[in-house]
């Protein structure tokens, strides 16, 4: 029983990966892909956790935190470089 | 009654991450960046909070590292998306023609 | 003359750096998630250096005010801060799942009493986590917001309905 809500809730979140996709291929903007792969990054790193809880293994959650710190800064720096303008 | 909360923990996790593909669907459909940033930050916050939340049910041993991610994202995710908007704006991004008013360009215009 | 503003400035010196110190042992023991004796030393030995090298680039952290009135606003905002999130996402579903995305978008202008710089940063990320909207730019007292559905764009109906609620919590916290 929770073995298998938890498959269905990778399944979700591996489809809320794939529209963020979608708009990552999409664009238009620079900006737009960024925003696209802000959300990529925090449902992978929900899908991180999944994958530390099916394993039973909670060094994952260290990689899940990395990565979500990793976002964060890509994020400023591609901001402070479209400050400066194009 | 362990039984019970790894059930509830399983259910967390899966209306976050029915959050999480609310965002994903908002992402796609919103008209211009403003909104897509709108729709991506706010849903997937709560989703990963929900899913963290459950996971937690499911694991208790593990909740000082959970409550950590779930902390720095509380912080980080509105400022990420907040620092993206500045910049848009500041390096005149599309707005979608339904928009109504912006008060920021305007007291840009006048110094 | 200049004596007691130094005094003043060594003693909220002082202060500063302890409550950064007891700030960064908490991340490291959150994420080490032990109380052993070594783990406890490491901590307390980097914990101090970070907070000696970086004092000044990090005074945001301890600008939070410590009495037990601001201890109670802590909570009540983060109570506050949840409703308010499930409800923007519940706002926010209902505009994505409708088929012709009813949108009314705006960027207004509110204004904040808030002082500190880390309580008009918490209240920008605040705003950023509520129904509908979104900071774009802070300028001193003024926060240009980005609505989705936009009520009203005049300055004090949009701070009413923006900002109100936050500050009656974050004024106690940060003043």
């Amino acid at each position: 029983m929770v073995e298998s809500l938890i498959s269905l809730a990778a399944l979700l979140a591996g489809v809320a990966f794939l529209f963020a996709l979608v708009r990552f291929i999409k664009g238009p903007t620079a900006a737009d892909r960024v925003v696209a792969f802000d959300v990529m990054t925090i449902v992978s790193i929900s899908f991180i956790v999944f994958i530390a809880l099916l394993g039973d293994r909670v060094i994952y959650l260290d990689v899940a935190l990395v990565y979500a710190l990793l976002s964060f800064l890509g994020v400023i720096v591609f901001a402070r470089y479209l400050e400066r303008g194009f | 009654m362990g039984q019970g909360m790894d059930i509830v923990g399983a259910l967390l996790l899966l209306g976050g991450t029915f959050f999480l593909l609310l965002g994903g669907l908002g992402l796609l459909r919103m008209p211009d960046l403003y909104n897509r940033i709108q729709a991506g930050t706010k849903a997937t916050t709560l989703g990963t909070l929900l899913s963290l939340l459950g996971v937690f049910l499911l694991r208790p041993e593990w909740g000082w590292k959970l409550l950590l991610i779930g902390v720095f994202l509380i912080f980080t995710n509105p400022l990420s998306s907040q620092v993206l908007a500045r910049a848009a704006h500041r390096s005149g991004a599309h707005k979608s023609p339904a928009t109504q008013v912006d008060r920021l360009a305007e007291d840009r215009a006048e110094p | 003359m200049s004596a007691e503003p130094t005094t003043a400035s060594s003693v909220s010196g002082l202060r500063q750096f302890f409550v950064l110190v007891l700030t960064l042992m908490l991340f490291w023991l959150m994420l080490m998630g032990s109380l052993d004796g070594q783990v406890l030393l490491v901590g307390l030995i980097a914990s101090s250096v970070i907070a000696l090298l970086f004092r000044s680039g990090l005074t945001f952290f301890t600008e939070m005010r410590l009495n037990p009135m601001a201890i109670i606003a802590g909570f009540m905002y983060y109570g506050y801060f949840f409703k308010e999130l499930v409800k923007a996402n519940f706002t926010l579903a209902g505009v994505v799942l409708s088929p012709d995305l009813p949108i009314n978008p705006g960027i207004v202008k509110v204004r904040t009493k808030l002082k500190s710089r880390m309580g008009r940063l918490m209240l920008a990320n605040s705003i950023t986590l509520t129904p509908g909207t979104l900071t774009v730019e802070l300028d001193g007292e003024w926060i240009y917001v980005h609505w989705v559905l936009m009520e009203s764009e005049d300055i004090e109906q949009a701070t009413a309905k923006i900002v109100a609620g936050w500050e009656h919590y974050l004024e106690v916290i940060y003043g």
